[in-house]
């Protein structure tokens, strides 16, 4: 079975007089294992294709289906500033009452996974902002989630934090099988991480295109095939937004 | 004019955090032995120097004749007095009585308003009701209640605590209001796609979230409600020797000298609570928010 199915989804948002259609009949699938880029302008329903998916929205049409927990990360990193960096990543477990020890435990794993051993007595804002956001990472597989969906993680970082946690993204991603919907507006940085790219045109949003990535791994940002690709895809949301324009 | 040697400051934070992932922001440096003297002083100095300055303008006064000394003493005549006051232990008596009712109302106050905020922050018909009424009920000046208080309570302890706790509790309901209408959403969504719902939303990421702006109402709160307990002292006596009343003493045994010692304490007394245990308490909320990089 399919780890993410969307089927003939719509969703509206306000009243009826003034209504807002942000997704119109959005089809696709994902994987189990695999990783899918979602890329479109702003405002073409993208982060709203995660809260339907996490759950924390229903569509107005058609069906949802997913098969396993979910986690959601977003741009800003969003850890609770008055806990330090462990009890961040232990909030997800004391919630659903996991054991003190076993807590510990696995928040240790988990942060020497992102390479944060050693700061778990921490706080955020002692951090740099590619350190909270690997901190969000550890937190979200606290959740022991097996689908990761992330709006624009990466968004607000320099040029290099942000490849090397494209680097620990790939590796995680490989080692623990994981499955994640990656909405970004960089063509490049879904270039250089999916298995897959949707592109999506805006408003109402709609599944255009399709492109699957066969470019090998390990890959660099920079490297002349990512670069093609980006440059395919961007071509094709160019034509959307004239398209958008004209209509 | 005065140059203050400052203890040398830990590197702005931002700086390391910028430049790279790895870069870690450098951990607050925390002041030890004579560092922490030397910080100690130079935020005590200029406090003292105030001081010092507001004495020189009384003595001044004094001294130009402008009140008999029977009406306006100087200083080391005040406090001479106030050292016999606290040698005889009379003022140790007076905060006692005095102290005990103040712990008392504010706790009061501390219940209603968590009671009462909590409501008005969690009811859209509550917050319609009575959110602006809060506001304009600390705008109440808390000596207009008294005669309604004394037609309730008679001269009655019961009277005073009711003004203590209706001066305290608007500001304690309010911060808590700000404190949880203020929680950043990004938190709030992150909560929720942790599983965090109801009473543990409230509990992990609500209420910590508004302390901050919850502290900040308790310090206001007890301004209002020791502001509130010398007026209530003054009017409702009961016989009791509590500050307030000393006042009131001194006042008709016509000992100026007396009555100022005991304004000093009132004064001191105010200082000393709100900066210590409130200081105290907003500085290490604020310092595990990250609100503060540098220690002050």
């Amino acid at each position: 079975m399919t780890a993410i199915a969307l089927r003939g989804v719509s969703k509206t948002f306000g009243s009826r007089s003034s209504e807002v259609v942000a997704l119109r009949d959005v089809d696709f699938k994902v994987a189990h294992g695999e990783l899918v880029c979602l890329v479109g302008a702003s405002g073409c329903g993208k982060s709203t294709i995660l809260n339907l998916v996490a759950g924390l929205d229903t569509p107005s049409a058609g069906t949802v289906d997913v098969d396993g927990r979910t986690a959601l990360m977003f741009q800003e990193a969003a850890l609770f500033p008055w806990l330090t960096v462990r009890a961040n990543v232990e909030l997800p477990m004391r919630l659903v009452g996991v054991p003190k020890a076993t807590r510990r435990a696995r928040s240790e794993e988990l942060l020497s996974v992102v390479h944060l051993d050693g700061f778990a007595a921490k706080r955020p804002h002692q951090l740099s902002g590619g350190m909270r956001q690997r901190v969000a990472l550890a937190r979200a597989f606290a959740q022991d989630a097996d689908l990761l969906l992330m709006d624009e993680p990466f968004g607000a970082l320099d040029a290099m934090t942000r490849d090397a946690l494209h680097e620990e993204l790939d590796a995680l991603v490989q080692a623990r099988g994981l499955t994640v919907l990656f909405v970004t507006h960089n063509v490049r940085e879904a270039a250089r991480l999916g298995d897959r790219i949707i592109v999506m045109s805006p408003r109402p949003g709609r599944v255009t295109a399709s492109y699957a990535v066969d470019i090998e791994r390990p890959r660099r940002i920079d490297s002349p095939e990512v670069s093609a690709l980006a440059a395919t895809v961007t071509d094709q949301l160019r034509e959307e937004a004239l398209a958008h324009a004209r209509r | 004019m005065l140059v203050v040697d400052r203890p040398s400051e830990s590197p702005p934070i931002d700086a390391a955090i910028v430049l790279s992932d790895d870069a870690v922001a450098p951990d607050i440096v925390r002041p030890q032995g004579r560092q922490l003297g030397r910080r100690l002083w130079s935020a005590t100095w200029p406090k003292l120097a105030a001081i010092g300055l507001g004495l020189v303008v009384w003595q001044i006064v004094v001294w130009s004749g402008w009140r008999p000394e029977y009406a306006l003493p100087a200083p080391a005549t005040v406090f001479e007095r106030l050292g016999e006051l606290i040698a005889d232990g009379t003022v140790l008596d007076a905060l006692l009585v005095t102290g005990r009712r103040a712990a008392t109302g504010f706790a009061l106050a501390l219940v209603i308003g968590v009671g009462i905020g909590s409501v008005v922050a969690s009811s859209k018909i509550a917050r319609s009701a009575v959110g602006s009424m809060i506001t304009g009920l600390q705008t109440m000046p808390s000596i207009a209640w008294f005669p309604l208080a004394i037609l309730l309570f008679q001269l009655s302890e019961g009277a005073i605590l009711f003004v203590v706790v209706l001066g305290a509790a608007p500001s304690i309901a309010n911060g808590l209001i700000s404190g949880i209408d203020h929680v950043p959403p990004v938190l709030l969504r992150a909560g929720q796609t942790m599983g965090a719902r109801g009473l543990q939303r409230f509990r992990h990421v609500v209420l910590p979230a508004s302390l901050p702006s919850f502290v900040g109402g308790l310090k206001q709160g007890w301004a209002f409600a020791w502001r509130s307990l010398m007026a209530g002292e003054l009017l409702v006596t009961l016989g009791v020797f509590s500050v307030g009343f000393l006042l009131q003493q001194y006042r008709n045994l016509n000992d100026a000298a007396g009555l100022m010692a005991i304004m000093i304490v009132i004064l001191a007394v105010g200082i000393i609570v709100d900066s210590v245990v409130f200081g105290s308490l907003d500085r290490w909320v604020r310092r595990r928010h990250g609100l503060m990089e540098v220690d002050q």
